[in-house]
């Protein structure tokens, strides 16, 4: 113990430790949807700090894709054992097999939207009436206008322009049976804010995060991950190894590289004070269209 | 590092999404995709300038209809600060919008056409930028481009807005003016060639200059508690913490203080944060806080010093500001949340209608519509304890909560 009082805090952490403490006190079935990417890594340690020396009271769950990264599938289970966290898993290949939702095909076939009814079913099946995110508003223009408890009709979806007013920091999560209310504790964090705090913190993320080899080709002006599994590609579209690393962490098929060489948390830093350009620059599915985001976001995305 | 929170104000198109959009141009915080988005919009919109009121405005509706419907919330450094900048609309219809922007701010930018001058709506922002307290307020007197970057228009509306400041009811605030061309860039970020007669700062700069004690005002600690602790764990077996965010002032180890309502006296014993004891919570810090006696306290409870205390009562009177569009009307009953306790309320006295336009009170109003100011009467079905809004911003304000929609129905500020 070094510090005698708390007046260098850190007016981000200690809002999200407060939001947290509101979760927790307002709702029965609150649950962390965890994506293995650093800003839900960072949530997690968020909730931590807002109730040591207790666990932190509510599961984590993960829709899983089947189409994430391997190395975040291994870091997520890590972090859930070594921290003793319940984590449920729930996949959108089961929604898939269920003929709930039909597989994208072509070359920019994701299951990033096909997510949505896993999320939305699974949450009906726990029952769950508050569900924590880790977006933040300076990822995206309709991100911007999202509230920080952002209530979700029957059908998980968001009325833009019916949103309760936030006052102060008094959070309102009083809601009727059936809806549920999308919580996010680090609505105001930027992208360097939350590199940062994971460099303060000294927060292990994935390898993915960091530089290494991969196989890969171009397409679109952006470098993508060469798994012919998960990712479509032409024949003409040629694998090239190349030195990167993610920015973000989606899934394959809609996250795109970025050629880096930085390889520890130090590098990361430097190089998103110096970029120029934006985090959701390398996720394709914003690209489909201008109002992309929102349009999902309506539907009950996250 | 520090972070700002500023809110926006102004009448529609005064300019105010631009001035924000030129805000992250001019210091570089516009990523180079999406200052494509803009370039490539504003052409397709046939502008033959760059429209960066695109960067802020994200709804759909917005970009059709070119204006701000909802609060958006925007993001920028500098080498000294991080801002949040509330971006709030300015019709009169979304003045709701407006006071939810302000609540969160400290500082403000009201925003005025310079040919249009000091108008109802200006008068109306500046009544609300003055009723929530905020401590800096920064006149921009836009759009100088129009006007030939005027000496004498500048000088014409900022004494209009001096005698506007004289009607004020909260005179212990910081208030500057800045000619300014959102759109051309002048007075911004950079120094003006075009305004050689004004020699103050630019509007970062001044921004950049704002010191803590120039947007709060410092109060006495009030600690509500958000929620109890209690590990149940072998290594913490009997561990009682209260969980919560230390408002006002600041609180230390060894202070001997009252819990409210119980008025139980008791001594904090430690201060945790995460996994570490510190010595004194400082003001906006959320700790834990264990006392030295065994007192029951629950969610809603408030640790204050000893010789401290709030009013408790099962009433209070205050100025409300309406968002709903049910009217409000004497004898409803209305969930009052006051910061994270939560009483039943009932209206019982509509004082009169405030006219945020500073012409006056209106006392025959029997009902408040969406977006009106007024001042009410409620009496509560518990007391709680509270401070008058003038002497402490957190513990003097409250949420008013329609119990059937569940929705966020009014603000409420207390005398
Ligand atoms: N010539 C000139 N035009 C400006 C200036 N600032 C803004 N404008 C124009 O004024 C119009 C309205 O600007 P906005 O930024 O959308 O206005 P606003 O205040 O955000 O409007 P609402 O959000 O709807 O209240 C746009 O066409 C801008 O290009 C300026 O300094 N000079
Ligand atoms: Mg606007």
């Amino acid at each position: 113990m070094t510090d005698t009082d708390t007046s260098k805090i850190n007016p981000l952490e200690n809002e999200a430790i407060y939001i947290f403490r509101e979760v927790a006190a307002q709702f029965e079935k609150p649950v962390l949807l965890f994506s293995g990417g650093k800003d839900s890594i960072t949530l997690v340690r968020l909730a931590q700090k807002a109730f040591y020396p207790a666990k932190i009271p509510f599961p984590l769950m993960h829709i899983d894709t089947g189409h994430n990264f391997p190395e975040t599938i291994e870091f997520r289970d890590r972090l859930v054992k070594e921290l003793g966290l319940e984590l449920i898993v729930r996949n959108v290949q089961d929604s898939i097999d269920e003929g709930k939702v039909k597989e994208e095909s072509g070359r920019y076939a994701s299951r990033n939207q096909l997510q949505t009814t896993t999320l939305l079913d699974a949450i009906e099946e726990f029952k769950f009436d508050a569900c924590i995110g880790g977006a933040r508003r300076d990822e995206e223009k309709a991100r911007a206008k999202e509230r920080i408890f952002s209530v979700r009709d029957d059908f998980g979806q968001w009325d833009e322009k019916n949103q309760r007013p936030e006052l102060f920091d008094m959070l309102n999560g009083q809601i009727e049976l059936g809806q549920n209310v999308r919580v996010f504790p680090i609505s105001n964090w930027t992208e360097l804010d939350v590199w940062s705090y994971i460099q303060k913190e000294q927060i292990e993320i994935p390898s993915i995060y960091f530089a290494h080899t991969r196989a890969t080709f171009l397409r679109d002006g952006l470098i993508w991950s060469a798994d012919d599994d998960v990712v479509y590609r032409d024949e003409n579209e040629e694998v090239e190894e190349r030195v990167v690393r993610f920015r973000t962490v989606g899934d394959m098929s809609c996250t795109a590289a970025v050629l880096s060489d930085a390889s520890d948390i130090s590098s990361v830093v430097q190089e998103i004070r110096d970029s120029s350009i934006s985090e959701r620059g390398a996720r394709i599915d914003d690209k489909r269209s201008e109002a992309a985001m929102e349009k999902r976001k309506q539907q009950g995305y996250f | 590092m520090d972070v700002l929170k500023i809110a926006t104000a102004g009448s529609v198109d005064d300019g105010k999404s631009t001035l924000i959009g030129r805000l992250l141009y001019d210091t570089k915080s516009l990523t180079s995709d999406k200052l494509e988005a803009i370039e490539k919009k504003s052409k397709q919109l046939g502008y033959d300038y760059l429209d960066f009121s695109l960067a802020t405005d994200g709804l759909v509706a917005e970009r059709e209809q070119g204006i701000t419907i909802d609060v958006a919330h925007i993001y920028f450094s500098t080498a000294n600060k991080s801002y949040i900048i509330a971006d709030t609309p300015g019709h009169v219809e979304y003045t709701r919008n407006m006071v939810t922007g302000a609540s969160t701010s400290q500082a403000a930018i009201v925003l005025i056409d310079a040919r249009k001058g000091v108008i109802e709506q200006t008068n109306r922002h500046f009544f609300i930028n003055n009723l929530l307290r905020i401590k800096t307020v920064i006149v921009a007197i836009n759009k100088m481009d129009l006007v030939d970057f005027s000496e004498e228009k500048y000088n014409q509306i900022k004494s209009d807005f001096e005698a506007l400041m004289s009607k004020r009811d909260y005179q212990d605030q910081n208030i500057t003016f800045i000619p300014v061309s959102a759109l051309k860039g002048d007075n911004v970020v950079n120094k003006s060639e075009n305004t050689p007669w004004y020699t103050g700062k630019t509007l970062l700069d001044y921004l950049e200059n704002t010191d803590q004690k120039d947007v709060y005002n410092t109060g006495t600690p009030r600690f509500p508690v958000q929620y109890v602790i209690r590990p149940k764990t072998e290594e913490f077996h009997d561990f009682r913490g209260y969980a919560g965010k230390v408002y006002g002032g600041e609180l230390s180890v060894g202070d001997s203080v009252f819990v409210l309502p119980s008025q139980t006296k008791s001594k904090i014993k430690d201060i945790h944060f995460y996994d570490k004891k510190v010595q004194t919570a400082s003001r906006r810090s959320s700790v834990l806080i264990t006392l030295e006696d065994d007192v029951n306290i629950s969610r809603g409870d408030m640790i204050v010093k000893e010789n401290d205390l709030p009013t408790i009562d099962k009433q209070f009177t205050a100025t409300i500001s309406w968002m709903d569009s049910e009217n409000l009307t004497t004898g409803k009953k209305y969930v009052v949340q006051h910061g994270v306790n939560k009483v039943l309320a009932k209206v019982s006295t509509i004082h009169h209608k405030i006219n945020p336009d500073y012409s006056g009170v209106d006392e025959t109003a029997e009902t408040l519509k969406m977006n009106d100011i007024a001042k009410v009467s409620f009496k509560l079905n518990k007391p709680i304890f509270y401070d008058a809004f003038k002497t402490h911003r957190t513990n003097g304000s409250f949420i008013l909560i329609d119990s059937q929609s569940n929705h966020t129905v009014g603000a409420g500020f207390i005398q």
